[in-house]
């Protein structure tokens, strides 16, 4: 076919076809759907995506270097920093590490409500999931804020505690800034009752729903396979079918201590993860009720503790199952009162290397489904 | 209570004219007070269902919220990106707006209150309503955004697909009541309303027309987790609000049509004799049920991906749709007893809500396993 140019009599244009082009469509930084400042750039033809390319780092802020220049109980509030939806569970990791290495002995009842705090946090850590998981389905915001009203009662509960109702910085080298409040144990309770309830809720919200059902199940399917060949921790890797979760295989704190069970999901796609999330929850609760039966009396920090924290020479790395995955901290000290070389190994962004090879093939909407699964904390991953 | 009487004064005009150009003046500012009352109303209810108060703030019980929103969107900044095509881009917002209108004409609210009566209403309706996938087109196509032009694709093959179901359900009502005129319709079910004798048609209808109304399950168009707001993405101020307050219209004049069509408008169940008001009342009444609907639906639904939509039309509604014309055809040829309507188009009816039912679960899944412990499993690889 030809075509003459408008107004230009002389130049004839060939045209053959009209040539179809795969158009990159780029996702985010600011888009209502990628959790934070992620970016990715999609190559779609149609609405299935061809190519994914994540860019990630809008967030870094050098966190790791920033804690090689604070003292030992500076860093607490940067873990709280970086993994700002499971401050408690990143700030264990933190203190773990240092009391590995100072050889600290940490007292009964410090362990016991570490534990407490760490599993109600991986609650309000999957309440957020839910309810975003909820919006990036398509869902108008309903289980957004049946999530968030569970959210806010857990996070009275740390604010009571800790004081702050978002960087808690409560866990110490040696055990707890200070005894937990009266009425602890009652607010507890209370609190694990709402819960139940707002798990409950989700899951006649979501679970059984048929539009969510078509959307979630069979996409970004991950084998154990792939899922160990990527360095998946967390939900992700037990949807697809690994039994490995830190709390049972290499148990730090007291978890030893209680009967819980691990949910393996058997496809690996994004429905499962969601499952497994859902069954965590309640599994989370079972923990703290066991932990709250256990609760000794007693002191929270050793009666030795140096008014100075000073590390001798060496190495260690600590890790806690965080509600995302293996949150590990890798600490080396020339000794001195700071860490001479710190590295996290956050499984947001362990995880986040899987996208690519979960997304190709898949529909524009799975895309977000995806990365919605993953449950990313972009300033764990971007540190 | 005709319009021309309200023209009655303005002789010196064409009555015919002025008529009509003072039927459109009300009809605009009704519908815009209306939309805004709906914008209110939709944000109270979805914030009820969300456990949520929605709008506090502006006046008592936040009333005002849809004023303070109007005066905000208008002062706006009305911004054109700089590569948009400005033809398409700015005329796109008429090309839906103008038909959303126009529909309204044919609407009888009660049995004097119709702006144009017309022997043709119901094809009129349906034919008006289905224009406006073209301003999607424009306004996809000129935003000169990915994004709107993904939005404005979808939106076009949806709007397309879901026409067919639901004017399919339409001429299955026109087999029944032998007539195309909504007023006929309406007085054809003084005894009993349509939803009895076409409860398949009824189910068709009422998906089709929040596919149509773009609105959850259906909202793929504007998807705000995926497309972020779809064809809408480059306009701001009083276009963007133009948009809403089509959208909004829309719902209505699908309200409306169910209401009449289904539901028995303001005729059933209390018969014609009994004054404008309370045919007015009932019309608002039925048509406030689908809008609950249309809303409730938005609290409680994700959202279906593009692939899912299209098989939906194409495998389940527009063959079940056939369905009905067919068994209206076996009813009308061979006169067999109404009663016979409604059994087999329940019947049609809950097989359609068992496949849909039942084609999410075609393959059971295998449920979570809880492990104790997980030591042993650990060489899985």
């Amino acid at each position: 076919m030809t075509a003459r140019a408008k107004g230009t009599s002389s130049v004839v244009v060939e045209q053959d076809a009209p040539e179809i082009v795969d158009i990159p469509i780029n996702m985010g930084p600011q888009h209502p759907s990628t959790h934070g400042v992620f970016r990715m750039v999609l190559v779609v033809s149609g609405e299935k995506v061809l190519d994914v390319t994540p860019h990630i780092g809008y967030m870094h802020r050098g966190g790791e270097k920033l804690m090689e220049a604070m003292d030992f109980r500076q860093g607490i509030g940067y873990a709280d920093r970086t993994e700002y939806l499971a401050q408690f569970s990143a700030e264990l990791g933190y203190v773990l590490a240092v009391e590995r290495l100072m050889e600290i002995e940490v007292p009964e009842r410090a362990q016991y409500v570490r534990v407490i705090l760490t599993e109600l946090n991986r609650l309000s850590s999957h309440f957020m999931f839910m309810g975003a998981f909820g919006i990036d389905s398509g869902l108008f915001g309903t289980s957004f804020t049946y999530a968030f009203r569970e959210r806010e009662y857990l996070q009275d509960v740390f604010e009571e505690v800790s004081g702050d109702r978002l960087m808690y910085a409560y866990f110490r080298v040696g055990g707890l800034a200070w005894e937990v409040t009266d009425n602890f144990v009652e607010r507890v309770h209370d609190v694990m009752k709402t819960s139940a309830k707002g798990i409950q809720d989700l899951d006649d919200l979501l679970t059984r729903n048929e539009i969510f059902m078509a959307r979630c199940q069979n996409i970004g399917s991950f084998s154990a396979q792939q899922a160990i060949a990527n360095g998946l921790s967390g939900p992700i890797l037990r949807a697809s079918g690994v039994p490995w979760d830190l709390r049972k295989d290499e148990p730090y704190s007291i978890y030893e201590r209680f009967r819980f069970e691990v949910p393996v999901g058997h496809y690996g796609d994004v429905y499962d993860r969601y499952l497994v999330r859902l069954e965590e929850m309640r599994q989370s609760l079972a923990i703290i009720e066991q932990a709250l039966e256990g609760l000794p009396e007693g002191p929270i920090v050793p009666d030795k503790m140096p008014r100075r924290l000073r590390t001798p020479p060496g190495e260690v790395y600590a890790k806690v199952e965080s509600p995302r995955g293996e949150w590990g901290v890798y600490l080396v000290s020339k000794g001195g009162d700071k860490p001479y070389r710190m590295k996290m190994r956050s499984p947001s962004f362990c995880n986040l290397s899987a996208l690519r090879e979960m997304t190709i093939g898949q529909y524009l909407a799975d895309a977000v489904m995806i990365l919605g699964s993953m449950d990313i904390v972009l300033c764990d991953v971007d540190r | 209570m005709s319009i021309e009487l309200l023209a009655a004064p303005l002789i010196d005009l064409p009555q015919r004219w002025m008529a009509a150009l003072l039927a459109i003046i009300a009809l605009t500012l009704v519908m815009t007070f209306a939309v805004m009352f709906a914008t209110y109303y939709e944000r109270k209810v979805v914030a009820r269902m969300q456990q949520r108060l929605g709008p506090m703030r502006t006046g008592p019980y936040g009333i005002m919220q849809a004023f303070a929103d109007t005066v905000k969107l208008v002062a706006k900044e009305d911004l054109r990106p700089a590569t948009a095509d400005p033809v398409a881009f700015e005329l796109a917002v008429f090309a839906i707006f103008v038909p959303a209108f126009i529909a309204l004409v044919a609407v009888p609210f009660t049995e004097d209150w119709i702006i144009s009566p017309m022997p043709l209403s119901l094809l009129f309706l349906l034919a008006v309503s289905g224009l406006s996938f073209i301003g999607f087109l424009m306004a996809g196509w000129g935003s000169d955004s990915k994004y709107a032009l993904l939005g404005g694709m979808r939106a076009a093959a949806q709007l397309i697909s879901y026409e067919i179901p639901l004017i399919l359900a339409m001429i299955g009502i026109v087999m029944v009541t032998s007539s195309v005129n909504v007023g006929d319709i309406i007085i054809f079910q003084d005894k009993v309303p349509l939803i009895v004798w076409q409860p398949l048609g009824f189910l068709i209808f009422l998906t089709a027309s929040v596919a149509e109304l773009e609105r959850q399950p259906f909202d793929i168009p504007t998807g705000e987790s995926e497309v972020a707001g779809g064809v809408f993405i480059e306009y701001s101020g009083i276009r963007w609000s133009m948009f809403q307050l089509t959208s909004y219209v829309n719902m209505y004049v699908f309200a409306l049509l169910g209401a009449f069509v289904f539901l028995g408008g303001w005729e059933w169940p209390f018969g014609r004799d009994i004054g404008w008001g309370y045919q007015l009342f009932l019309t608002l009444a039925k048509m406030s049920l689908f809008i609950v609907f249309y809303l409730w639906s938005r609290t409680s639904f994700p959202r279906l991906r593009v692939d899912q939509l299209m098989s939906y039309a194409w495998k389940v509604l527009i063959p079940f749709a056939l369905l009905q014309i067919f068994l209206n055809g076996l009813v009308l040829v061979y006169d067999l007893p109404d009663i016979v309507l409604l059994i087999t188009s329940g019947a049609a009816a809950l097989a359609m809500v068992a496949l849909v039912y039942r084609a999410v679960r075609v393959t059971p899944r295998v449920p979570l396993k809880m492990v104790s412990n997980t030591m042993p499993a650990r060489s899985v690889v």
